[in-house]
């Protein structure tokens, strides 16, 4: 667990002591707003709340959560330093788990900033609490799970622009897998129970429907098992590349 | 003397490539090991397992008794280890840097500052402690990894081309550092430069090919030169095929050439048969016939002979 925070502490650092914190975390803000406002029409709706605001996350997580990813790894072997960092007493677990506590970390902080939000639906009515809550908590769930799909990309590959795009990709099979779109390119060969899977994990369904207010435990489970299914994968890539 | 690192049989296959191959050798406390090799020999693939950065094929390496393989985060940190190029975090400072380091060697609040403090001190990195690594200098670079190795005073260094690409006073500083620190730790240095063998380690093995093919003190691998203890003569070319005659019947030569100088003056080589120390006969062969010469003297032979005798036709692939 120490281990685990040392190296969380120490990719933090990374992140803000280079212009990319602030820029992510004024970009993520703005879009979020312009979202809510302009494409979701927030004041017209005349509803006291954040469902048009949380709707729009996965897409922006699609196109910013792979940018935060893109380097946890790719980075690492390029530079070297993954020879540094795996020689130090400690475990490529604690390693993997470290840096992505450290990204998942940067993402709340991220997701925090959008509060003047939540003060505004609060000023301008009266929003169930309870529900926005719940949607805060399921978007950072579902900010993690796309962290590690990206985590595990980074770790593929030591070209950044690569681990990007493939963790876009993967990440956009996962959000659209409840919709035909995905499942029809997999119904031609796979076989059903697959199809089924596949379905069944989309990222879109589970978090739409935390939105409205219903966040059952198995979401959570749900969540939580792709964020270490993805890091269990993350650990793997990253003993089989760490030498390439 | 105590044994601190132990390699047996240590190979490693890349796909079909074997980068190491079977390397069998033990490092005692007190030894400064130099580790020989053309590029692409093995050098760092063999420090790589060593470090626990790299699973063997096949073999293990042990150091202070445990293995590697089985207990990697107790070899790490025993071990204090310095990759080729010394990488580091580019975007922190020196004081950053370290302090990871520290924290996860182990070390925190005052114990920690106070060890960073000594060790900036004795790596003289005090005029670059608050600046970001990616602006020094190469010099200070590998300052910093030499610095991150020896934080944790560990019983075992492992240090891959510590001297690479730094300036001659650095390289001194450095050497100095290895040797100062060499009684109390078992140290492994790779390196071609081949003075630094000769200056910092008490015993070097050549690997190439991914295999150990020689092992010893340097004065050791100097005998295995045919050229080593060769008496060199240089006289004017008139006189040279004379002398060429008497000396061929010399006790103790085995071989004399001769070859032209640029100047216009012969040079010629007396190679001693075996270990016998032909100056003194040569000497009086030439006062015997007053034979003239403007320069004599003995060939130790040098290492860089030694390690193309050795690793001749040896590896292709850098």
């Amino acid at each position: 667990m120490r281990n685990l925070w040392i190296i969380a502490k120490r990719e933090l650092y990374s992140y803000f002591t280079t212009p990319m914190a602030f820029i992510f975390i004024a970009i993520f803000v703005a879009m979020t707003g312009a979202f809510t406002f302009y494409i979701g029409r927030f004041f017209d709706r005349g509803q006291a709340s954040l469902e048009p605001f949380f709707s729009f996350h996965p897409w922006l997580y699609l196109l910013l959560v792979p940018a935060v990813a893109m380097r946890l790894w790719s980075e690492e072997r390029k530079s070297g330093t993954i020879e540094q960092l795996l020689t130090l007493p400690i475990t490529t677990t604690d390693a993997v788990l470290g840096k992505f506590l450290a990204a998942w970390l940067f993402c709340g902080i991220a997701l925090a900033s959008t509060f003047p939000i939540w003060i505004t639906v609060s000023y301008l009515g009266d929003p169930d609490h309870g529900v926005i809550g719940l949607s805060y908590i399921g978007s950072f769930l579902m900010a993690g799970a796309f962290l590690s799909i990206g985590a595990c990309m980074s770790a593929l590959t030591r070209n950044q622009i690569i681990a990007f795009i493939a963790a876009a990709a993967v990440c956009f099979i996962f959000t659209m897998s409840g919709l035909d779109l995905v499942l029809n390119f997999f119904r031609t060969w796979a076989p059903l129970f697959l199809v089924d899977v596949i379905a069944a994990s989309s990222f879109l369904v589970r978090f739409e429907s935390v939105t409205r207010g219903v966040m059952e435990f198995r979401d959570v489970v749900f969540f939580l098992s792709m964020i270490a299914f993805w890091l269990f994968a993350t650990t793997v890539a990253v003993d089989a590349k760490k030498a390439a | 003397m105590e044994t601190m690192v132990e390699l047996d049989g240590l190979s490693k296959h890349f796909g079909p490539f074997v980068a190491v191959d079977g390397i069998s050798l033990t490092v005692g406390k007190g030894e400064v090991l130099g580790f020989l090799g053309p590029n692409g020999a093995g050098k760092s693939t063999t420090m790589r397992m060593v470090a626990g950065f790299l699973a063997p094929t096949a073999g293990t390496a042990k150091v202070c008794g445990h293995d590697v393989a089985l207990d990697p985060v107790k070899v790490k940190s025993l071990l204090g280890y310095m990759a080729e190029g010394s990488p580091a975090y580019e975007d922190m400072t020196v004081r950053a840097f370290l302090t990871f380091i520290a924290e996860v060697r182990g070390l925190s609040g005052q114990a920690a500052r106070t060890r960073i403090e000594e060790v900036v001190a004795k790596i003289k990195l005090e005029d670059v402690i608050d600046r970001s690594i990616e602006v020094l200098s190469k010099g200070y670079k590998r300052r910093v990894g030499m610095a991150q190795a020896i934080l944790h005073d560990p019983p075992v260094l492992i240090l891959d081309e510590p001297t690479d690409g730094l300036d001659p006073n650095q390289k001194h500083h450095v050497r100095t550092l290895i040797e100062e620190m060499a009684a109390e730790k078992a140290i492994i240095v790779s390196t071609h430069i081949l003075e630094e063998v000769e200056a910092v380690c008490t015993r070097a093995v050549i690997i190439g090919n991914g295999r150990l093919l020689a092992d010893g003190t340097s004065e050791e691998l100097l005998h295995k030169l045919p050229e080593h203890n060769a008496v060199h003569i240089v006289v004017r070319a008139d006189v040279a095929t004379g002398a060429v005659a008497k000396l061929q019947t010399a006790n103790g030569v085995s071989g004399v050439t001769q070859t032209t100088r640029t100047d216009g003056t012969m040079e010629i080589q007396c190679v001693a048969d075996g270990d016998t120390e032909i100056l003194d006969t040569v000497g009086s062969v030439l006062r015997e016939n007053t034979i003239a010469y403007s320069q004599l003297y003995k060939n130790r032979g040098d290492l860089d002979a030694v390690f193309r005798q050795i690793t001749a036709g040896g590896s292709t692939h850098a």
